[in-house]
């Protein structure tokens, strides 16, 4: 099988524009929920985008179309596809798409009939708009879709690519996920059914975790056949190493409780990069701050690694940004090989009150090294649970 | 819809391609729309903004003949008239 590298990254977050600056901010301890919201404050669309892109794109596509422009120039590609466009795929994944443009046709066509309704909604609201969208900014030929998975569309994104690019499908593949659903009615549905934080706090595994805090935006990741991209010289960032998938066949909103569906992705991902459990030198939780999510998570990563878990630092970047739904997988597997290369776990922050059986080592109040062999690599993971029982596991490894 | 007159449908048109994202110095009546980047999205949106104000509607197949910013204000005006 072939292996695939890392060779850019690039984030569109409520801790600002920017790959390093999620990485550098949350490991300071930064935090950019205000509010009990993560919005991306700092985007401005139109500093990015000419008029006519940014109005040809719904906001869930525009934070995907500027991560992936940073995620292609830290990739060296702004001056040119490395490969034929044909062998470059583009899989974005989306929770809900564009959800501000479906609410803007119906409000219009509430008030002045359907004559009045946007031409331009169904392409801006389509969840695989942001695949589109890149593949049509930056002529990517190859296998071009987007994928729907609740909040594990963005991992489940990310592990489709590195298949196409193993079965050679594709040479390079653009992906990630996005989302921007800070809208009333997402607001209304999320809050109806208890999922939010009542008190608008983000705290994953703490005992007074009371739900989730909602946030907007994007990751995107070039990952590249790995002797391709030395061919050409490419700067490599990490390499994703494996991918584990589950359906829970459980319920349609909770986890199962005893966490098996997301051990067995957990699993099969390290099984699928050829490690075990002892190999494992830091985890990127899912951590909602859910009560349901961080306890079943927490039996989860118990059960697939064992003993080991306990030594292990867990940290959840929710903490710092709240839960990006579709997009939270990307820009959490962007967050974990930076966390490798920089060989630090960033905290869990918000973290004080321990609750029994929740007793991993959730990195609380600061940043803290990792300590990895010389010899190896730093292996992570990144677990990504949506709603409808879709469990993802990501093996990612940096030098 | 005798009040239609063909300066206003021009100045209707040119602030439609404008909102766009076409260049202002660029719409006349001469300039091409593929020049303009105005494309078939683009058309069903001034088709809109034509029915809302004139109550004619530029149809798909319309898009053949519409070549010009000046072929798209003559339709909305014969049709208008």
């Amino acid at each position: 099988m072939r292996r695939v590298v890392i060779t850019g990254m690039g984030a569109v977050t409520p801790l600002g524009v920017g790959a390093r600056t999620l990485h550098e901010r949350w490991t300071a301890g930064a935090s950019g929920i205000e509010g009990g919201e993560g919005a991306c404050t700092a985007f401005v669309p139109t500093e990015h985008l000419s008029k006519k892109e940014a109005r040809r794109a719904d906001r869930f596509s525009q934070l995907g179309i500027v991560a992936g422009d940073e995620a292609l120039a830290s990739a060296g590609w702004d001056e040119g596809l490395p490969y034929d466009p044909d062998r470059i795929g583009c899989v974005m994944g989306t929770g809900i798409g564009g959800i501000e443009t479906l609410t803007h046709g119906q409000d219009r066509l509430m008030a002045d009939g359907p004559q009045a309704v946007p031409p331009l909604s169904v392409p801006l609201m389509m969840s695989n708009a942001g695949a589109a969208s890149l593949s049509l900014r930056h002529d990517l030929r190859g296998p071009v879709f987007g994928i729907v998975s609740a909040c594990a569309a963005g991992a489940h994104a990310i592990g489709t690519a590195l298949r196409l690019v193993q079965c050679g499908d594709a040479d390079a593949v653009v992906t990630g996920g996005s989302e921007a659903s800070l809208t009333p009615l997402a607001r209304a549905a999320f809050a109806q059914m208890s999922a939010l934080s009542p008190t608008g706090i983000s705290r994953p595994f703490d005992a007074r975790r009371d739900g989730f805090v909602m946030g907007e935006g994007a990751g995107v990741l070039v990952l590249e056949e790995e002797e391709a991209a030395l061919a050409r010289g490419a700067r490599i960032l990490g390499r994703l190493a494996g991918y584990g998938t589950t359906g829970d066949a459980h319920h349609l909103t909770a986890p199962d409780a005893a966490g098996r569906g997301g051990a067995k992705a957990i699993g099969l991902a390290l099984k699928d990069a050829g490690y075990t459990a002892i190999d494992v030198d830091y985890v990127n939780a899912h951590g909602t701050s859910t009560p349901l999510n961080d306890r079943a998570e927490t039996m989860a990563i118990k059960l697939a690694l064992g003993e080991r878990a306990m030594d292990i630092p867990v940290s959840s970047t929710k903490s710092a940004i709240g839960h990006l739904l579709g997009a939270a997988g990307a820009v959490e597997a962007v967050a974990t090989v930076l966390a490798l290369r920089d060989r630090v776990a960033p905290p869990t922050l918000g973290w004080e009150e321990a609750e029994e059986g929740l007793d991993l080592d959730y990195v609380p109040g600061h940043a803290r090294p990792l300590e990895i062999a010389e010899s190896g690599p730093a292996v992570g993971l990144s677990n990504s649970f949506g709603f409808g029982g879709h469990n993802v596991a990501l093996c990612l490894e940096a030098a | 819809m005798s009040t239609v007159t063909a300066t206003d449908v021009e100045a209707t048109v040119t602030e439609a391609l404008e909102s766009f994202g076409a260049d202002a110095d660029q719409i006349t009546r001469d300039a091409t729309l593929e020049s303009l980047d105005i494309d078939s999205l683009d058309l069903a949106e001034l088709s809109q903004i034509a029915e809302e104000k004139y109550g004619v509607a530029l149809k798909g197949s319309d898009a053949e003949r519409l070549k010009t910013v000046g072929n798209c204000i003559d339709l909305i005006v014969e049709r208008a008239g």
